[in-house]
């Protein structure tokens, strides 16, 4: 492989992050685990913190990829969501939103 | 002083009071798992595999006490805004909802070779695969007038919540006003870095009300404030000036309980009303006497892919026991986090399929400044492939601007999610 194939395949791979992690929906699942010491079990709250299963995916990617722009305010969710990529935070939400309210 | 410390830290200590066990324990099919330690990443740990298993996995949990008692908000307890039934929760769900054998008893023993883990009321476990969450112990060997008979009863660690939060509570309310209340700190590493700040904070707001002629007096082994400097300092300043007094390097040598009298390796000896000896803290006495302790003889390394231990093979080590990662804090988060990410791991090695190569979690930690304003420190995770370990994500987490009420909402609810997410 030279190196203008290299590069390609390497843009491609920087391209499709989505695509590896939709390939795997046990890492996925891992990683939403991650929230649910706040969130919930399976992004299910209890009273005092926002519920995450059943929610709009579309809604929110948004909300997390503002708390990681700053353009929404936060306490402390800007600082975790500057920690996951974009494709990361895709694939937890549509996660969550696969989940029973 | 830290080849001293690693000198001594070779020392196991015995178990305590011994309770036994009346369950029958076997039967049923499915591989097997035997949890040890009921905190917070153990339990968490015994419930996500048998959510993830399908309950296909039998897991058993071995636990010497009745309830789960947080250390998250025990500290309140001792201030007086909160009640030990604030921070109690049973085990019982773990049971009726995912099937956890819940088995009340100390472990002896681990024959990692046979795989069999051995209980003080008799019973033999077997297991496919055993993970070892004890928490932590404490390195009396290097405060010796703690080994005194009674002298364990009279002063206070209070870092394991239960009896002794509320003992610490009871001298507080029984200490005359003006009188001087002294916590030491052990040098880091340690569990829950800012949890002795935070108990200072509690103590001076309780005098403030219902004391105001007396002191709080840190003593701290290390060069500064561990966790939440800036925040905890100007807590102390504007809160409770006149109240708290900081002192740094003050590492403790001995205490002399008779006269609640405190001795360091640099300093003067000081005399208090009420003692609160924090003594330095490594991996629990079972995963000591298991050889699992393999960093010091004192912290457990593990694979932080799976959680296995880098001692015993089948033998996965959780929580504040193990060798933290760079960045990593030894908090009741994080144990969660540990649980979730080393039950994922197993299921995936019984059932062989692929353990995820990308572990990415977070550590959410409050403290309490007064009983209504909080302050948080939170950070992001990820697993380095190459230095096979887990790293902090650069330019994520942080600290809170200033202590604020919300926070303490957001605080409470944490603690109700995160006890149900390992509990319920």
């Amino acid at each position: 492989m030279n190196l203008k194939h290299t590069l390609a395949a390497l843009t491609l791979a920087a391209l499709s992050p989505l695509a590896q992690a939709q390939a795997d929906p046990v890492q996925v699942r891992s990683w939403a685990a991650s929230c649910s010491g706040c969130h919930g079990t399976e992004g299910r709250a209890l009273p005092g913190m926002v519920s995450l299963a059943g929610a709009d995916k579309d809604a929110m990617v948004k909300t997390m990829l503002d708390f990681k722009s700053g353009t929404r305010p936060a306490t402390l969710m800007h600082q975790l969501a500057k920690g996951y990529s974009d494709a990361e935070i895709t694939a937890i939400a549509g996660y969550f939103a696969a989940q029973k309210k | 002083m830290q080849r001293r410390h690693f000198l001594q830290t070779g020392t196991v200590l015995g178990a305590a009071g011994l309770v036994s066990a009346c369950a029958t324990v076997g039967g049923g099919s499915g591989p097997k798992v035997v949890v040890i330690g009921g905190g917070f990443s153990g339990a968490t740990a015994a419930k996500y595999i048998r959510m993830w298993s399908d309950k296909k996995i039998q897991v058993t949990l071995v636990e010497p006490n009745d309830y789960f008692m947080s250390c998250p908000i025990s500290n309140l307890v001792i201030g007086g805004s909160k009640t030990m039934a604030d921070i109690t929760t049973p085990y019982d769900n773990l049971t009726k909802r995912h099937g956890v054998q819940v088995v009340k008893d100390y472990v002896n023993s681990i024959d990692a070779d046979k795989r069999v883990v051995k209980l003080a009321g008799g019973t033999e476990l077997s297991y496919d695969r055993l993970i070892v969450s004890p928490g932590v112990d404490f390195m009396w060997e290097t405060l010796p007038g703690m080994n005194k008979p009674d002298a364990k009863e009279q002063v206070m660690h209070a870092w394991k919540a239960g009896a002794q939060t509320l003992r610490l509570r009871q001298q507080l309310m029984a200490m005359p006003d003006g009188g001087v209340f002294a916590m030491t700190i052990p040098l880091a590493p340690y569990r829950c870095p800012p949890g002795p700040y935070e108990r200072a904070c509690q103590v001076a707001e309780y005098f403030s009300k219902a004391k105001p002629k007396s002191k709080v007096l840190i003593l701290d082994a290390n060069e500064d404030v561990t966790s939440k400097g800036a925040l905890f300092k100007k807590a102390w300043t504007d809160r409770y000036k006149g109240i708290i007094e900081y002192r740094n390097k003050h590492n403790v040598t001995d205490v002399d309980v008779a006269t609640k009298t405190l001795k360091f390796e640099f300093n003067d000896d000081l005399k208090a009303s009420v003692l609160n000896v924090i003594p330095a803290m490594r991996a629990g006495d079972i995963a000591l006497n298991a050889g699992l302790a393999t960093a010091n003889k004192r912290w457990c390394e593990v694979d932080f892919l799976t959680f296995e231990s880098k001692a015993a093979k089948n033998v996965h080590v959780l929580g504040d026991s193990i060798q933290i990662a760079p960045g990593m804090p030894k908090s009741g988060h994080m144990a969660n986090q540990h649980g979730k990410t080393c039950a994922a791991a197993v299921v995936a090695l019984l059932t062989g399929s692929q353990v995820n190569n990308m572990p990415i979690y977070n550590n959410t930690c409050y403290s309490f400044v007064s009983s209504d304003e909080v302050v948080h420190v939170a950070s992001v995770h990820r697993y380095d492939a190459e230095k096979k370990t887990m790293m902090t994500v650069p330019g994520s987490g942080g600290l809170s601007q200033a202590a604020n009420a919300l926070e303490a909402v957001y605080a409470m609810a944490w603690a109700q999610n995160i006890w149900a997410d390992s509990l319920a």
